[in-house]
């Protein structure tokens, strides 16, 4: 079963992530390596068949890989536990700051009531915690219609939409 | 007051419904304890001692009398008959079942009113003077301000998780502190450039708590269209950087202290160089709807002390001791502010029951443009009543003992709910308040003795404020019994200072001869015209020590 919401919809994930604990990095295919792994191994990752995106741990901040943009197709924040917001900030910033346009995955402890949140901060793909049904929370991204921040997706606060 | 717009009330109504679907979900297993529980609090409701507490918002404290009116419904048909203020100017329910909460707010969301961040590690509700808008002394009326702190802040997607609780005070009057903004993780100080403009002052890194501080001066001077940029530039390092692995340590105070003033003013102005002129900048349209948002309400064209006034205070002692302790000096003229006090002795201070509620709601309809005030102090305030109608608004109040001249005096005591509800306290505190109250029940000698601000805290989280008490009293847990530890010389009026730890605890029992010890001490040591913390501030804490503990000897 799917557990990947991508841009409002359910769909296959085709990206595997790359732990430590596996014996090394498979030779084809989309791949999601962490940020030391990234750091170590940037050119032979850049040149092997398969896409390659970097996974942000709390504590790492965008900055890190901000000259790597170009390069990763996808950048990856990991949720360890939900009730860390740290990934909100780095998302936010991977857009506003760095205008990253490719995807932007959360991993980890993702959950119903937090992809509205994380939607508006510039998340657009949620790998959904293996125990919950993807399905229903896809329904988290629609529990507001009225904003009054500016955000990642519209950078306008609700006084510079509303009237001109 | 502030009026909802469409939109306001149509995010007020889909909350209703996502917390309705969250409980739901909680309640039939789909949701963990561990997972709903976050959710569940940012939308104000704990799970207490006995039962369920509610938190509901008031936003910097303004209430009309219709949501008075709905407050008072809400305690007769889903509570026990009466709520409570808190010291962040809200209000508490303690009774509801978790399976009415739902309905309970979509009762209030009728009446624009609502539990939302009023818990929670997000933005808490903006607070300020209870008398903004009427205060003679202040640069503006900070509650445009707060209004838009509130809706930057109201549901923001970035500042959700962050390390821990965060509280927004905003201060108008120059050289005083109301709304102890010193003691806030951001105070926000309105303050008048050379030009003429208003602009902010931005304190970051006060609060209580178990590691109480004041605040520092972060932004020396933010111009008015960029205040919401500054604060966000703040709470994004705040969200990057604060302790997370320790939540004794996750509040902003403490990577504050840790990496400087300087290191941390440093990384706000990195984030606010990028923010600034951007499209969070307020515009002149938004900022102007805002100031039209609290407009001062149609006075009479009146002239201070009516004759009717100086014949009642003359005529009648009692009025007239009211009058000098629970009115004060208004910006219009013929006008007073009154403050009603929660405070009677043998009242838990704060709470007020339903027909309480109706009643001030009454009183705000005929005397007060419809307006009623929380306080920090957990009491409330009519903030524009004429002159010439205070004996009968006192006539009124005092009928329903919300009379009591003791505002500011010792028996004005702060106090949290304490160990008779709260599951985190360590002690009780209500019975120490009253037990306080009953030793210093003669009227003369209470107002001979002056200005005296007790809190009572039952726990380190402190929501009884007793660090910035004259005396605090805060309650801890030593092998399983209820002890008193008492801190005398904060302040929490012209500025907030945090008090001085005095030495061992004491029984509860003991409280009120510790006190009036203390009490006795002032009296024989002061001078003429000197407060309590006037004379403790010239004489220090020793003497204070040897009356209680004895000589050192």
């Amino acid at each position: 079963m799917a557990q990947l919401i991508k841009d409002g919809a359910l769909t296959d994930n085709e990206w595997v992530r790359v732990t430590p604990e596996d014996d090394g990095i498979p030779a084809n295919g989309d791949i999601i390596v962490s940020l030391s792994c990234w750091q170590e191994q940037k050119e032979a990752l850049k040149n092997r068949a398969g896409k390659v995106a970097v996974c942000l741990e709390p504590g790492q901040e965008p900055a890190e890989i901000a000259a790597d943009l170009a390069d990763l197709p996808m950048v990856a924040i990991n949720f360890p536990v939900f009730a860390d917001g740290r990934g909100y900030s780095y998302a936010r910033e991977l857009r506003s700051r760095y205008g990253y346009q490719g995807e932007i995955r959360a991993l980890g402890d993702v959950l119903q009531d937090q992809l509205f949140y994380m939607w508006r901060c510039g998340f657009n793909a949620f790998d959904i915690r293996a125990d919950r049904d993807a399905a229903e929370a896809l329904k988290g991204l629609n529990d507001f219609t009225v904003t009054y921040q500016g955000d990642a997706r519209d950078p306008r606060p609700i006084y510079r939409r509303t009237s001109a | 007051m502030y009026v909802y717009q469409d939109y306001d009330q149509r995010l007020l109504d889909e909350r209703v419904a996502q917390f309705r679907d969250q409980t739901q979900r909680y309640l039939d297993g789909k949701l963990r304890e561990d997972e709903y529980r976050p959710l569940r609090l940012q939308n104000g409701l704990y799970v207490q001692r006995y039962a369920p507490m509610l938190r509901i918002a008031v936003p910097y404290g303004m209430l009309d009398s219709k949501q008075l009116r709905m407050l008072a419904h809400v305690c007769r048909t889903w509570d026990k008959g009466y709520c409570h203020v808190s010291t962040r100017q809200n209000i508490q329910f303690n009774w509801p079942d978790l399976q009415d909460v739902p309905d309970i707010l979509a009762a209030l969301a009728s009446v624009q009113m609502h539990g939302i961040q009023t818990s929670g590690n997000c933005i808490r509700n903006t607070t300020t003077d209870e008398f903004a808008g009427v205060n003679p002394k202040e640069i503006a009326d900070p509650r445009p301000w707060c209004e838009l702190i509130r809706q930057w802040s109201t549901f923001n997607p970035e500042f959700a998780y962050l390390p821990r609780k965060f509280k927004i005070a905003v201060n108008a009057v120059p050289d005083e502190d109301p709304a102890l903004i010193g003691v806030h993780d951001i105070g926000v100080q309105i303050v008048t450039a050379d030009n003429g403009d208003i602009g902010f002052q931005v304190w970051a890194g006060g609060g209580l708590g178990r590691t109480p501080m004041t605040g520092e001066i972060i932004g020396e001077f933010v111009a008015r269209e960029d205040l919401l940029s500054y604060l966000e530039a703040i709470l994004r390092v705040y969200n990057k950087y604060g302790i997370r692995d320790n939540k004794y340590k996750a509040r902003i105070k403490i990577i504050v202290k840790a990496m400087g003033r300087e290191k941390f003013r440093e990384l706000t102005e990195r984030e606010f160089a990028e923010l600034k002129g951007g499209p969070m900048t307020l515009t002149e349209a938004e900022m102007a709807r805002m100031i039209a948002s609290f407009p001062a309400p149609a006075y009479a064209a009146l002239t201070d002390m009516p004759s009717a006034l100086q014949q009642a205070l003359d005529s009648n002692k009692a009025f007239n001791r009211w009058y000098h302790t629970n009115t004060r000096a208004h910006k219009q003229a013929g006008y007073r502010a009154v403050t009603l006090s929660l405070k009677k002795t043998g009242r838990v201070p704060g709470d007020i029951t339903d027909n309480e509620l109706d009643a001030v709601a009454e009183l705000a309809d005929r005397y007060s443009f419809g307006e009623v005030r929380n306080t920090h102090q957990q009491n409330m305030v009519l903030a524009d009543v004429r002159q010439d109608q205070l004996f009968e608004v006192w006539q009124a109040l005092d009928k329903l003992g919300l009379a009591t001249p003791n505002l500011k005096l010792l028996t004005d005591i702060v106090a949290c709910p304490g160990g008779d509800y709260c599951s985190l306290a360590n002690a009780k505190s209500i019975p120490i308040a009253e037990a306080i109250q009953r030793r210093f029940d003669d009227l003369d000698y209470l107002h001979d003795i002056g200005e005296l601000d007790i809190n009572i805290s039952g726990c380190m989280n402190a929501c009884g404020h007793h660090h910035i008490g004259h005396i605090g009293i805060l309650g801890v847990d030593k092998k399983g019994r209820e002890y008193y530890q008492i801190t005398l010389g904060g302040r929490g009026d012209k500025i907030s200072r945090i008090g001085d730890k005095m030495g061992p605890s004491f029984e509860s029992d003991e409280v009120a001869d510790v006190i009036e010890k203390i009490v006795n001490l002032y009296v024989e040591k002061r001078h003429d015209d000197e407060l309590f913390i006037d004379t403790y501030e010239r004489i220090g804490i020793e003497p204070f020590k040897e009356s209680v503990y004895g000589s050192a000897d």
